[in-house]
């Protein structure tokens, strides 16, 4: 069954560039699904427009059945409460530990301080930070705060988790680290959507990759088949 | 239950913010301050000027001067046509009697003179005093009253009276003005500074909106917020009013120059005012935040 599903989708900025030129897409659940393509190809105006934050000009993006291009502003909380966003500069708190960071995401849900408890620390825990959950995320590496961040996404038990360039700012062993936390949150069966340029993750994960080229799909991979371009 | 949670945390969010975002908070708590000082003075000057306006209007009395040879049947009559007249709070006489002894005992000048008369053929004039309910009607009722047969002549202080009420009317106009004024410009001054917090918290206000706040989960703790700044804020000039204007009151006497203006109790008055000097922090510090808040959000 189709999570996402994005029917001619153009996207026109006030000032006349073109992000996406009639993209049409399908995202199976619990797919895990490459973004790539050269800077300004569009790949992040796509995921924007999936979690809503960027409407588009044209076409239609439906996420679980529901066509976000129509919703109003003030409604955009109901569709985000069942997806977790990460990026590349971890949007964390700093006045705030990594068990409020985390706990942040829920306390706006109005649940009780135990079951907060309880999700805050699985979530910690599947990201591998269990241990840290009082530091502050000044004393964290740059891969313990990208799992911080992760784990605030996915702390709600979404279905699907959108990440925008999410090692942009690590080193390779360190992305590999998050890859690996992406890859148990998807064996959970969350769907994944993540926005890269580092095609070397790209190739080992051996996953589906859609890569654009200006504004258009220029090729979707099947799982596995994507190979990097010898340059 | 759940929005009594909700609202327990943005409560605890709210005072956590104005800690943590400490240096921010000060400009506006010290704005806040600053506000509530002079709105505190404007508020206490126009009071007593209030008060001793009332005190004032509450003596005004018109002094009814009977012909000397009046008869006592006449002198019961005339009170009757007087209190016909209406607009007449109250009316007391004085006989000329009453008046000659008050005289003499007074002045000794006075004792010399007025004891070669007796009280048969003492010079001096029967009085009604008389109080009006309206005083803005005095002079009225003052010419009314002139028009009685066997009144002789009125006295109220013609010419004085009117314009006494004239300056405590303008001085009063104008107090409020000053204090409606000081409010609206107050709300703006919060709102800039909360907006410069808030322009410092945008990320935290984008993070809310990434996973999922609805726009009043946004709002609510910001407006705690501004309402947190608001009491803080007026945590001083409430302090100060009460004991300064307590201090002031038992250090004067309760007079302001030699007994013309009369100071209000400090009971119940300081607490009145300190209440409103709160009313008006947290009105300022909520609306402010609110009017700061909602140009973040994409409503």
């Amino acid at each position: 069954m189709e999570l996402i599903e994005i029917n001619n989708v153009t996207k026109r900025f006030k000032t006349g560039t073109i992000a996406l030129n009639d993209v049409s897409l399908k995202i199976a659940k619990g797919e895990f699904v490459f973004i790539i393509g050269h800077t300004g190809c569009g790949k992040s105006t796509l995921v924007k427009i999936i979690y809503r934050e960027e409407k588009p000009t044209s076409g239609e993006v439906f996420v679980g059945g529901v066509n976000v291009a129509k919703i109003r502003n003030r409604k955009v909380y109901k569709i985000r409460r069942k997806m977790g966003v990460v990026f590349q500069d971890f949007k964390l708190l700093e006045k705030l530990t990594v068990y409020e960071n985390v706990a942040f995401a829920l306390e706006i849900f109005g649940l009780k301080s135990n079951e907060i408890h309880t999700k805050v620390l699985k979530a910690l825990e599947l990201v591998g930070l269990k241990g840290k959950a009082k530091n502050y995320p000044d004393q964290l590496s740059g891969g313990e705060k990208q799992r911080v961040a992760i784990a605030r996404a996915i702390v709600n038990g979404p279905k699907l988790l959108i990440c925008d360039e999410p090692t942009g700012n690590l080193d390779e062993e360190t992305s590999m680290e998050i890859m690996d936390v992406l890859k148990d949150v998807n064996a959970l069966g969350t769907t994944i959507i993540m926005v890269t340029h580092d095609t070397i993750i790209v190739e080992k994960m051996k996953k589906r990759v859609i890569e654009l080229e200006e504004g258009k799909i220029k090729k979707d991979y099947a799982k596995g088949k994507y190979k990097r371009e010898n340059i | 239950m759940k929005i009594f949670r909700m609202l327990g945390r943005d409560i605890r969010d709210a005072f956590h913010s104005v800690v943590r975002n400490f240096s921010l908070s000060l400009a506006s708590i010290t704005c806040i301050i600053i506000t509530l000082f002079i709105v505190s003075i404007s508020i206490m000057l126009s009071a007593i000027v209030n008060n001793f306006a009332n005190n004032v209007k509450k003596d005004m009395t018109i002094l009814a001067f009977l012909d000397v040879d009046v008869e006592e049947e006449r002198i019961k009559e005339i009170k009757t046509e007087i209190e016909k007249l209406g607009n007449i709070a109250s009316i007391s006489f004085d006989s000329k009697e009453k008046i000659a002894k008050q005289i003499i005992e007074e002045s000794p000048t006075f004792k010399d003179i007025l004891s070669g008369y007796t009280d048969e053929d003492n010079p001096l004039q029967n009085t009604y005093l008389v109080k009006v309910k309206n005083v803005e009607k005095i002079g009225e009722t003052a010419k009314k009253i002139e028009g009685i047969l066997n009144v002789e002549s009125v006295q109220y202080g013609a010419g004085m009276v009117e314009q006494l009420l004239d300056v405590f009317e303008t001085i009063r106009v104008v107090s409020l003005f000053v204090v409606g004024a000081l409010i609206i410009v107050t709300i703006f001054l919060i709102s800039n500074t909360i907006k410069i917090t808030i322009f410092s918290r945008r990320k935290e206000i984008e993070i809310m909106r990434l996973v999922g706040a609805s726009n009043i989960n946004i709002k609510i703790p910001f407006l705690f917020e501004g309402v947190f700044l608001g009491l803080f804020g007026s945590i001083l000039p409430v302090l100060a009013t009460i004991y300064g204007y307590t201090y002031l009151y038992n250090r004067l006497g309760g007079f302001i120059s030699i007994k013309t203006i009369e100071l209000i109790k400090p009971s119940p008055f300081i607490y009145y005012v300190a209440l409103l000097l709160i009313g008006i922090a947290i009105i300022v510090g909520s609306l402010g935040s609110y009017k700061a808040v909602k140009k973040h959000l994409k409503i």
